[in-house]
């Protein structure tokens, strides 16, 4: 099963509750951004610049490395037109890219359906988590969902190894494949037989792994490793997805310490990540891309803020061409959508479709339900 | 009382209400068939569960705020709710009156929408319908706050005909014209929400609906023929008289309560399973002027239903695994913090109570199940079963233990199968549970190390029945 093979795999982080962007990639030399920050904005000599006008937050200073060697695009201002606030809804939308009416099928789940139409590898799609993104969801299409990848497997109660080795032997003459007489049982061994191989392989991925490279031990730090865990087993997954805490982003209030917190909390465990990439000669295949369903209001609530739309999303590896794309959305009072939003100025789909076409090389259209322009980014 | 009557009362118990430990099957074995039927279809009256202690373990009840505290007491409900064919009846509604909390994003207003199935959902069809078409969450969800007098927005109005009441089509024809569904969205103008007053001080306060009559269009219309200045009321009226209304409701009960049907799209092209079985169906939902408890008693006293043709021929939902679980080995018996765990499980197989993914509902049968579902659903139903020192695992082994000195490797498979369901298992099946029986050296539990051990063998081979096939079905 072992691929030798180096395909293009995309790696995805959402950070589920909606980034502030503002205070992530600052506009520091804006008097407006004080304006709307008077609470909340990040002090001068704290800001770590990346040009003439933009820095980021502290706590982002690991990523500088990645923009300095020109491997981290910006997307400036990156949504949809007629934004929705709700987070369930707007995630969605970046999960079906359908704005318009409700979808049940992800864009993710439609492109690991392109790249493996046979089904030949039940690990083309890996998520880690629990229960399935919807952007990954598609009938039909097997994904494996890994809340633990130490201990992931059928019957994880069985703590005698070989008592439960014993079990999933008789599990799999159980599943062994059926005469095919089109019966639900049927259909249930077949998946069961396909969910037993996904298991028995990804558990090797542990194993395969020897790193020295550190990972915090926080959600975002474990799934990361997961993710470079299973990338460098080399079995032929091109799509990981993985998520920060459920609305971790969502930063109403007492927002300086969290977000800081959070951003920390990405910013080192990707550079972990693109460390132990290094480390094991493997940057040359994989893209990170990170997104959040929505940014946050321009001014501050006091000690937070809420809901926005415009926001910001970021792609890193060796053949992402770093820079910044998109222009920051503007500032001025009478600019800002429904009077307080970062208006949106590139379509996420635009992003999609470029990561699509020309990373994976597949059919972006059918994936995001359009034609989008293309981002130089790749 | 035979194994037959045991397997008829367990398949009755699983499909009226989310399944049965031994003891709940045989104290409905003693009431009989017949009584269990008719206390499954008069709730009214009966003691359910104590609101009031509900409110004093968790606080939070009060203001139900998030979409997992309505999650957590659904399945808290769905466990302990002695009225068990009422919270059937609840979850059968959601599954086809979707709203969503992706949209609606106020729990409180999904969880008092479920309160509406809970209270109204065994009644009249025509009154159910009503109190839809009024309920803040569904008007929301479907854009009827948006449809105008002016601008008329046709969301409601479509789904109401095609997925809430008479469908596209039957026998290739179509139920109904675009024309229809502009007439229908018309007569819905004007029904909106509107705010009521807080009862806290704090966090948001729920939505109640309210008529516009200014906004209604409330000029002549012509409605599947019927020429007249239709409110909604009248709308309701004439669908709940239309043959594919009761149609549609028959095959949606047949689907749910006995065996899986093609998804609702495919109706207009593809026969019933069993024509004559919702024939019978339809019939009751005309003599009995729409009443959705005379369709279900029709039911549940027919052949097609109890017929062993019927039994297992459904994939068990989410919800019906997770709360049907629990019920085996005795767990959550009290509403505590620890239901959200749970109430995530069914989210993790993929039925996010209150979220499902779009207005069609989940896809049910077989697609429940795919190689990530699967490995959460055998798990889940794994892990409990085989901890013995959970209250009704350990009543399957004390029953095992005084039932026979010792076993045979095949009587004690027999023995588990029928205790933790009873459950069918194909032949292969048996045969390689049987063969891993039979590693064991001795099944007895004479001393207290037999004892020991012979719980502990229990505890796997429930843990391996988990995970056959045929314990994804209901």
């Amino acid at each position: 099963m072992v691929s030798t093979k180096k395909d293009n795999t995309l790696a995805v982080l959402s950070l589920s509750g909606g980034n502030d962007f503002l205070n992530t990639v600052i506009p520091y030399t804006n008097p407006l951004y004080r304006d709307y920050r008077p609470n909340l904005g990040i002090p001068d000599d704290q800001i770590v610049p990346i040009n003439n006008e933009l820095g980021f937050h502290p706590a982002m200073e690991p990523l500088k490395r990645f923009w300095d060697e020109g491997n981290l695009a910006i997307f400036l201002g990156v949504g949809y037109p007629h934004p929705n606030r709700s987070h369930f809804r707007s995630m969605d939308i970046w999960h079906t890219c359908e704005p318009d009416k409700l979808g049940n099928e992800g864009w993710l789940g439609r492109a690991v359906e392109a790249l493996d139409p046979n089904k030949e590898n039940v690990l083309t799609g890996v998520n880690f988590g629990r229960g399935l993104p919807r952007a990954l969801a598609k009938e039909g299409v097997p994904i494996a969902s890994v809340g633990n990848l130490e201990t992931y497997g059928l019957l994880t109660a069985m703590e005698q190894e070989a008592e439960r080795d014993k079990a999933l032997e008789v599990f799999d003459r159980i599943y062994s494949p059926a005469i095919g007489s089109g019966s639900v049982v049927d259909y249930i061994h077949s998946t069961g037989s396909d969910a037993l191989k996904g298991a028995d392989i990804l558990g090797t991925a542990p194993g395969l792994y020897s790193s020295q490279v550190e990972y915090s031990n926080t959600t975002i730090g474990q799934y990361m490793r997961n993710i470079a865990q299973v990338h460098l087993a080399g079995l032929g997954t091109r799509v990981l997805y993985t998520a920060a805490p459920f609305n971790a982003f969502d930063t109403h209030a007492n927002q300086a310490g969290a977000h800081a917190g959070l951003l920390q909390d990405v910013a080192t465990n990707v550079d972990s990540f693109f460390s132990d990439m290094r480390d094991h000669q493997a940057t040359e295949n994989i893209v990170l891309f990170m997104f959040s369903e929505f940014g946050r209001r321009a001014a501050d609530n006091g000690s937070g803020t809420d809901h926005g739309t415009g926001g910001v999303a970021f792609a890193v590896g060796e053949n992402v061409k770093g820079g910044i794309y998109g222009e920051y959305p503007s500032l001025e009072r009478n600019q800002l959508e429904d009077g307080g939003d970062l208006l949106h100025n590139m379509d996420f789909r635009s992003v999609y479709s470029t990561i699509l076409e020309r990373w994976l090389s597949v059919d972006a259209k059918p994936a995001v339900g359009g034609s989008f322009e293309q981002v130089d980014f790749l | 009382m035979t194994e037959n009557n045991v397997a008829r009362m367990a398949h009755l118990l699983r499909r009226g209400g989310f399944g049965a430990s031994r003891d709940q099957i045989e104290a409905a074995l003693a009431k009989g068939y017949e009584q269990t039927v008719e206390d499954l279809l008069n709730p009214e009256g009966q003691p359910g569960i104590d609101e009031d202690v509900l409110g004093r373990y968790w606080p939070s009840i009060l203001s139900r705020e998030t979409l997992e505290d309505n999650q957590m007491e659904w399945i808290y409900r769905m466990v302990n709710d002695s009225r068990q064919l009422r919270e059937k009846m609840t979850l059968f509604w959601h599954t086809i009156f979707c709203a969503g909390n992706g949209k609606v994003d106020f729990g409180r207003l999904m969880g008092l929408q479920i309160e509406m199935f809970r209270k109204d959902g065994m009644g009249n069809f025509q009154d159910l319908l009503l109190k839809l078409s009024q309920d803040p969450a569904m008007l929301y969800y479907l854009d009827n706050t948006e449809n105008h007098r002016p601008t008329v927005n046709e969301n409601y109005g479509r789904e109401l005909l095609e997925l809430f009441s008479m469908g596209v089509g039957a026998d290739e024809e179509f139920n109904y014209t675009e024309d229809d569904v502009k007439a229908c969205a018309r007569a819905f103008t004007g029904w909106n929400v509107g705010a009521t007053l807080p009862v806290f001080p704090y966090g948001r306060t729920p939505w109640q609906f309210v008529y516009d009559h200014v906004d209604h269009d409330d000029s002549e219309k012509i409605f599947l023929g019927e020429t007249g200045r239709w409110n909604g009321e009248d709308i309701i009226e004439i669908i709940c008289k239309q043959p594919s209304t009761a149609r549609f409701i028959s095959r949606k009960l047949y689907d749910f309560f006995v065996a899986d049907e093609p998804p609702v799209p495919a109706w207009r092209q593809s026969e019933p399973r069993d024509p004559a079985a919702i024939k019978i169906l339809e019939k009751a939902y005309f003599d009995s002027g729409y009443e959705i408890s005379a369709m279900l008693r029709a039911l549940f006293y027919s052949d097609f239903f109890q017929d062993e043709s019927a039994h297992f021929a459904k994939v068990k939902s989410p919800a019906e695994l997770v709360a049907g679980t629990l019920r085996v080995v005795g767990t959550h018996t009290t509403p505590t913090p620890s239901l959200i765990e749970p109430a995530l499980e069914s989210r993790y197989m993929g039925m996010d109570l209150m979220n499902p993914p779009s207005v069609e509902g989940w896809h049910t049968g077989r697609e429940w199940i795919d190689s990530g579902t699967l490995v959460e659903r055998i798990n889940f139903a794994a892990d409990l079963l085989g901890n013995t020192e959970l209250p009704g695992v350990k009543s399957i082994v004390d029953r095992l233990m005084a039932q026979a000195d010792t076993y045979t490797p095949e009587a004690f498979v027999d023995g588990c199968l029928d205790l933790v369901g009873p459950i069918e298992v194909s032949e292969g099946t048996k045969e390689q549970l049987v063969a891993h029986a039979n590693g064991y050296a001795q099944l007895r539990h004479g001393t207290a190390k037999e004892s020991t051990e012979f719980g502990h063998q229990t505890g796997e081979m429930l843990q391996l029945i988990a995970s056959v096939a045929e314990f994804q079905l209901g």
